[in-house]
């Protein structure tokens, strides 16, 4: 055995500040979220570490509806590593679980768990009372400072990256509708994608504008769906039935929930999610055959393709004007038909590792792109907000 | 200094989400009701905080107040909604929902109330204005700088 024990994790991380509010009174003043505050700022100060130093945090409860990535936000931190792992009381023994083997990998090295909630005040407000968050006041920051405004979500919120996108870099709607254009090539090659017909630039600039400068064309499907994928440990996959593809590196980095919050509209956490998988499979983007990028719209692949580093920040526009991500081209992206026209049922995640695996089996038929040996799929959450980098590699790449 | 610039909903539109008040903010809603647009400020880092928190998101400092903010900014990036999908949005036909970055630096989503909404571009100097709301307060809004 291992002297780091069987899991290999025994004494590599530890707990190394502590903090609690509590009253005799059984009340304490403040909302929840100047609770979390108080208690992170005191357990930091506890193990003399400042908020800097965080770059992973768990939290299991939400008004909202992405505990982790709201309590970041308030926090004003970008992690690299989150969880929002919820399993009612047992949450922070498997949120410490997660964190230090995390931690063991290499993946973060400061996680903070927080937890707070009020139900004996909020039974005497009349509200709910024990085990919920949910009956705590407070509303949640977007429907204070953006639901008023109208914004049709989420399109509106790809739309004002565009627009941006559009204002630094020239970015034009001929060269979103391109990608629009190369992912329906391969969806006509895939007889299960649930639109067949090819399409071109001019029709996509002829769909109705849904939030400028986005068309219809420019946006995902909306189908049913369902996918899973099973992982085990590379000795163990040896003996399974079908050629493993290997998990060579993985990287996530999540920077706000709210669009109003994003710190830089043209750069997503792709910009470090991308190069921490990277530098995990000791692989460059030129090492990559074949690509799955999440397609919710049509900006969003521009923009992962910049930050993984396909192409150089501001040059995708240029880049999949060439035609480089349909069949036959440099980049092969995409291949089922993607959220475009494959199929897109709210999250679009899992299809994206169901196929890279798929082309690193060679079990693609027509859409099969030859001889690939390494597949990158990425994930993209909420609006460009968590952004999560898989590559995947046969046996030779090993 | 100019007047403050009210500018009602149309006549036939839907009353908008009103935005509900968490305990931090509820300064930045009250100055609404006088026309004054706030900003909250960490006095520690002497840095502008939006949205309104507890604790300033540079330090966690809890030492912040609100200040009068100068109402001015541009168009940091800017959609056209041709139609609206939102029950709340309903009878206000084509409407620009656009970034805005402020003097101080900071950037509130909002609306940009312009006749052609499609004439609004990133970059335009805008400068507050305010549509009330059915319970006192006003809700800020943008309109080109004249």
């Amino acid at each position: 055995m291992s002297p780091d024990g069987p899991t290999g994790l025994r004494g590599r991380a530890a707990i190394v500040g502590v903090a609690d509010a509590v009253s005799p009174t059984g009340r304490l003043e403040g909302s929840t979220r100047a609770l979390e505050v108080q208690v992170i700022r005191e357990a930091l100060d506890d193990a003399g570490l400042a908020i800097t130093d965080v770059d992973a945090v768990c939290s299991n409860l939400t008004n909202g509806w992405a505990a982790s990535l709201e309590l970041a936000e308030y926090l004003g931190i970008s992690p690299r590593w989150t969880d929002s792992t919820q399993t009612g009381g047992s949450s922070f023994e498997i949120h410490v679980q997660h964190a230090a083997a995390a931690i063991a990998l290499g993946l973060c090295e400061v996680a903070v768990i927080v937890y707070a909630a009020t139900p004996y005040s909020n039974l005497k407000r009349g509200g709910a009372g024990f085990g919920s968050r949910q009956g705590s006041p407070g509303p949640t920051p977007a429907a204070e400072w953006e639901l008023p405004y109208g914004n049709r979500m989420p399109v509106g919120a790809y739309a004002l990256a565009a627009s941006r996108h559009r204002h630094e870099f020239g970015t034009t709607s001929e060269q979103l509708a391109r990608i629009a254009v190369d992912t329906r090539r391969w969806a006509t090659m895939n007889p299960r994608a649930r639109h067949r017909e090819p399409i071109t630039i001019d029709d996509v600039l002829a769909s109705p504008v849904v939030a400028s400068p986005l068309h219809k064309l420019d946006c995902c499907l909306v189908t049913d769906g369902a996918g899973a994928v099973v992982l085990t440990s590379a000795a163990r996959a040896r003996d399974l039935r079908k050629a493993p593809a290997l998990v060579l590196g993985t990287g996530t980095s999540h920077t706000h929930a709210m669009i109003s919050q994003m710190p830089d509209l043209t750069t997503t956490g792709a910009a470090v999610s991308g190069p921490l998988a990277f530098a995990a499979a000791g692989l460059s983007p030129a090492d990559v055959d074949v690509i799955e990028l999440y397609d919710s719209f049509t900006i969003t692949v521009l923009l992962l393709l910049e930050d993984l580093g396909f192409c150089p920040k501001g040059e995708g526009g240029p880049f999949v004007a060439e035609g480089v991500l349909g069949p036959g081209g440099a980049l092969p992206a995409n291949t089922t038909g993607g959220g475009l026209a494959y199929t897109h049922p709210g999250m679009f995640g899992i299809f994206l590792l169901v196929e890279a695996v798929r082309q690193l089996r060679g079990e693609c038929g027509d859409r099969q792109v030859p001889g690939a040996e390494v597949a990158l799929a990425h994930g993209s959450g909420g609006v460009l907000s968590a952004m999560s980098t898989v590559i995947l590699g046969t046996e030779a790449t090993a | 200094m100019t007047d403050p610039l009210v500018l009602p909903a149309p006549a036939d539109a839907a009353e908008r989400f009103r935005p509900p008040v968490s305990a931090a903010s509820e300064p930045f809603w009250d100055a609404t009701r006088e026309l004054r647009l706030v900003l909250q400020w960490c006095r520690s880092c002497e840095r502008p905080v939006h949205f309104p928190r507890e604790a300033c998101p540079a330090c966690l400092g809890t030492d912040l107040d609100f200040r009068p903010a100068t109402g001015r900014g541009t168009v940091h990036a800017v959609t056209v909604i041709p139609t609206p999908a939102n029950p709340t949005m309903a009878g206000r036909g084509p409407y620009a929902v656009a970034l805005v970055e402020l003097a101080e630096g900071v950037r509130l989503l909002t609306n940009v109330i312009v006749d052609d909404p499609a004439s609004v571009a990133v970059g335009d100097a805008v400068i507050v204005a305010w549509e009330p709301l059915t319970d006192g307060r006003h809700l800020p809004v943008f309109v080109p700088e004249p």
